[in-house]
C-alpha cells in the first residue's frame, strides 16, 4: 500500500490535463523537454514546471546523460495508486457477490413455489 | 469509462458517485433484497472480518433505516438515514449519515432497479449537498478512492488508451 502523502502527490500531479498529457506521450517512449513541448501553447519554463510536479510525484524521471535529459515514464506510482483504488472496487464486488448468491436462492426458492413471473 | 468487470464506479460531477451492477434476478427480488432487514443483512456485511449486528429497514416514506457493522478491532461504524421516496420494485431516495459524519454531512443516494429480460440493473447515484461535503467524504480512504482516484483515473486511462499507437 502506497503511503497517503504518495497517493496525495500522486493524483494531484494527474490533476491537470496538461500533465496527462506529458505522460500520454511519455507512455511511447521517452521524449525531451523541446519534443514535449512542441504540441502545447506554453512556454518551455511553463512545461519545465510541469515536468517538475511529475518528477517530484515519481511518474517520471530524467536522464542523465550530459547533452540530452530525456524524460522517461516510471510506472511505479501509477501502478500503485491503480492497485489502491482496484481495492475499493473489490469492497463493492464483495458485497454484490454475496447479493448473487442470495438473489440465486430467491430464484429457486419462488421456482419452487411455482411463481413464474 | 468503467474498469472492465460486471461493476462501474464514477463519478460524472463534483458532487457524485454512481455505482452500477447487474444482476442475474428479477428486479422485484433485488428490490427486496435492498428493502427487507432479513435480506439486507444476508450481504451488506461490509468488509472482510466485519459482521453487520444491527440492521433496521422501514420500507416506506419517512421511515427509518440503521445498519452498524463491528469490525475486527472491535470498533463500530454506525449509519442510518430517512426514505425519501420508495416506489416498489423501481426506485428507493434515502438521505443517510454516517455516525462519524465522514461525508461532511448528509447524502442523498437514488437507487434505480430497471429489468430487462429478468435481468437488473442497479444504478446507485450518492449525492452530496456540495462540493464541500464531497470533499470531507475525501478524508474516507474509500470516499478517497471512489470520489477522487476513479475520477482522475478514468480521465488518464482514456486518455492512455486514446494516445496509444
Amino acid at each position: 500500500m502506497p503511503s497517503p502523502a504518495a497517493l496525495d502527490a500522486t493524483f494531484q500531479a494527474l490533476a491537470d490535463p496538461t500533465r496527462r498529457a506529458i505522460l500520454a506521450r511519455l507512455a511511447q517512449g521517452e521524449a525531451s523537454v523541446m519534443e514535449l513541448a512542441a504540441p502545447f501553447d506554453m512556454s518551455q519554463p511553463a512545461i519545465s514546471k510541469h515536468l517538475k510536479v511529475l518528477e517530484n510525484a515519481g511518474l517520471i524521471s530524467r536522464g542523465r546523460d550530459a547533452q540530452r535529459r530525456p524524460c522517461k515514464l516510471e510506472a511505479k506510482p501509477l501502478a500503485e495508486a491503480t492497485g489502491w483504488l482496484i481495492e475499493y472496487r473489490k469492497y463493492w464486488e464483495t458485497q454484490f457477490e454475496r447479493l448473487d448468491d442470495l438473489l440465486g436462492e430467491l430464484k429457486r426458492l419462488e421456482a419452487m413455489a411455482g411463481k413464474n413471473n | 469509462m468503467g474498469f472492465g468487470g460486471p461493476l462501474t464506479i464514477t463519478t460524472p460531477t463534483d458532487t457524485q458517485i454512481v455505482i452500477v451492477r447487474q444482476f442475474d434476478a428479477p428486479r422485484h427480488l433485488v428490490f427486496a433484497c435492498y428493502t427487507q432487514a432479513p435480506l439486507i443483512k444476508r450481504w451488506l456485511n461490509g468488509a472482510e472480518g466485519w459482521i453487520m449486528t444491527v440492521c433496521e429497514f422501514e420500507a416506506k416514506v419517512g421511515g427509518k433505516y440503521r445498519y452498524e457493522w463491528k469490525a475486527p478491532s472491535g470498533y463500530v461504524m454506525g449509519m442510518g438515514g430517512v426514505i425519501r421516496e420508495i416506489e416498489p420494485v423501481e426506485r428507493v431516495v434515502s438521505a443517510e449519515l454516517f455516525d462519524d459524519d465522514w461525508t461532511g454531512g448528509e447524502t442523498v443516494s437514488t437507487l434505480r432497479f430497471d429489468e430487462e429480460q429478468q435481468r437488473t440493473t442497479l444504478t446507485n447515484t450518492i449525492n452530496y449537498s456540495s462540493k464541500e461535503a464531497r470533499d470531507g467524504a475525501l478524508k474516507t480512504p474509500m470516499a478517497d478512492g471512489m470520489e477522487f482516484g476513479y475520477k482522475k483515473l478514468d480521465q488518464v486511462l482514456a486518455e492512455l488508451a486514446g494516445a496509444a499507437p
